[in-house]
């Protein structure tokens, strides 16, 4: 087997007297689609924050790609090749799709002087375009972020996700508050572009009927520690993830 | 259709602003040569604010800086352009300094980090007479002469001004239009989000803050040739509370904003002057009304006028590829 794209070993995270996460360790390989479920509280969005650098984790260590990312901000994980989606709705609302997918992938273009003194798009408007195409956004191209309907601007903000070639993509809740049929759009934009660009995910979700179809494999979090781990169709049999999560 | 008018406002504004001061005498010549100078320090606070989120109650300490380095410079037999360049870099570095706070603290907390630095600097201009002149200030500032431009008379001062000016605004229309710009109006609405796509919001936090107060250092490095005279009270808090009103009174976060909202602040009492002893309080109720009613400045209120001009039947874009979508 290849060496995992994400490792993480031993990772704690205390709020005060909480235990948000306890000992949580996993290996997400090369073009895997992991998910974490889990009840609300369980640490699913904590343990994101420490993987992505956006909270300090107590004690624990995370690589990308075999290089600790422990002490990384999330800017410099992201030159790393990690992209990420939020849980909320994380755009740009006053910059059309076009200028939110551009600004995604700017960073990745050359100095920071040489993009002062260079184009105004980074050079990177076609391969915004073929994103927007690629997330079926191309009649929405101009139209400022903050004006489209809720499920659109989830698609931009996962769009947003792959401007930078990530090797690996966190999805905070891609699923929550779209509609059934921009669900399966986005499913199946999701998986063709695992399938295309060999991408790996990890993926937190509470629509057990998205998130079993999507993943390959499951982790289920409990109160912060690692209760479950198995394919969906084990995860579905579970008698402790029944109990604890998905219910009789 | 805002591109449009921008293309055609471009033009108009500069031949506005080439005809203005002809046929009108020496103290409104010297208005208008105000005007652009604060027009210059309220670009720069409007990148730190408008375009970039970050608050700023410092830029009249900016001014003062640029001023002082410029007259004392130039005083001693340095050339304009030389001492103002000294004065803009010491603002930059000054402004990264201050920007470090930010770093720490936002909104109101951050406005009085900002706000007690505008308080020290008074205090240091004031008290170290040895540099500054203290309370009396420094007089006998020369206006600069360049080549065969002398600028000592208040026409070609002017002249001299809009030049000025007109390059700073180029130079801003470059950042703003700029990757640079877009990662500035990222940090302000959403910088977590901008963060996590590979932006150094910490860096490009410092760089609004410099940026910004190095217009201020412009401005300053013009205002003290023109006034020919300045003292610690020309830069204390009062007058960066002006300042914030022309960006907020114009719209903050236009790149036009700041040339209207100078306008209202130094030129609209300037006009309301017949009214004699009311002009203050008429100016008072406008600048109230103008905020109550469109807290997005006078930009602002020229898009939602133009937003009703528009068909009021616009194809949406959403619908053309059914619910899917």
């Amino acid at each position: 087997m290849s060496a995992p794209v994400l490792s993480v070993r031993d990772l704690h995270k205390s709020f005060g007297a909480i235990k948000a996460v306890r000992g949580v360790s996993f290996d997400v390989g090369h073009g895997e689609v992991l998910g974490l479920i889990g009840p609300n509280g369980s640490g699913k969005s904590t343990l994101f924050n420490c993987i992505l650098g956006q909270l300090s984790c107590d004690r624990g260590s995370v690589e990308v790609n075999g290089a600790s990312v422990s002490d990384k901000r999330p800017c410099d994980l992201n030159k790393l090749g990690v992209g990420r989606t939020f849980q909320q709705l994380s755009i740009f609302p006053q910059m059309s799709v076009l200028d939110n997918l551009i600004l995604a992938g700017q960073e990745h273009v050359g100095t920071m002087m040489g993009r002062l003194f260079g184009k105004p798009d980074a050079g990177l408007t076609e391969e915004a375009n073929r994103m927007i195409d690629f997330f079926r956004l191309g009649h929405l191209r101009d139209t400022m972020a903050g004006s489209l309907s809720y499920g659109q601007q989830k698609l931009v903000d996962a769009a947003m996700a792959f401007m930078a070639s990530p090797s690996l993509v966190l999805l905070d809740e891609p699923a929550g508050g779209v509609n059934l049929t921009m669900l399966a759009n986005l499913k199946e934009r999701l998986l063709t572009y695992n399938r295309e660009h060999d991408v790996t995910f990890v993926v937190i979700e509470h629509n057990m009927e998205f998130v079993m179809s999507l993943c390959t494999r499951i982790i289920v979090l409990a109160e912060g520690a690692i209760i479950a781990e198995g394919s969906p169709d084990e995860i579905r049999s579970n008698r402790t993830v029944i109990d604890a999560y998905l219910g009789g | 259709m805002f591109k449009r008018l921008n293309l055609l406002a471009v033009p108009a504004v500069l031949v506005f602003l080439i005809l203005a001061p002809i046929g009108q005498g020496n103290y409104m010549v010297y208005s208008l040569s105000s005007w652009l100078i604060f027009v210059i320090a309220a670009m720069g606070l409007n990148l730190t604010l408008g375009y970039a989120g970050q608050i700023s109650l410092a830029q009249a300490s900016f001014m003062g800086i640029g001023a002082y380095t410029t007259a004392l410079l130039t005083m001693t037999g340095w050339p304009w352009i030389l001492a103002m360049l000294i004065g803009v870099a010491l603002c930059f570095v000054v402004g990264l300094l201050l920007g470090f706070p930010a770093l720490k603290v936002k909104g109101h907390f951050l406005a009085f980090v900002t706000l007690a630095f505008n308080t020290l600097f008074f205090l240091v201009a004031r008290n170290e007479d040895w540099l500054t002149g203290g309370t009396y200030g420094i007089t006998g500032i020369k206006r600069p002469s360049l080549l065969f431009l002398a600028t000592s008379k208040p026409l070609p001062f002017y002249y001299f001004t809009l030049f000025v000016f007109v390059i700073a605004a180029l130079l801003l229309w470059g950042i703003v239009r700029s990757p640079w710009g877009r990662a500035f109006k990222a940090l302000r609405e959403n910088p977590i989000r901008a963060e996590s796509l590979g932006l150094d919001t910490r860096r490009i936090t410092l760089l609004a803050f410099a940026i910004g107060s190095a217009y201020g250092g412009l401005a300053g490095g013009l205002i003290a040739p023109l006034v020919q005279y300045i003292e610690p009270g020309s830069f204390a808090l009062g007058h960066s509370l002006r300042i914030l009103l022309m960006v907020v009174v114009g719209g903050a976060g236009f790149f036009f904003g700041p040339l209207l909202g100078a306008a209202v602040v130094i030129l609209l009492p300037e006009a309301l002057r017949f009214t004699e002893g009311y002009y203050l309080i008429i100016y008072a109720v406008v600048v109230i009304a103008l905020m109550v009613y469109c807290p997005t400045g006078l930009m602002g209120l020229g898009h939602r006028i133009l937003d009703k001009i528009r068909p009021r039947y616009q194809v949406r874009g959403d619908m053309k590829q059914g619910s899917q979508l």
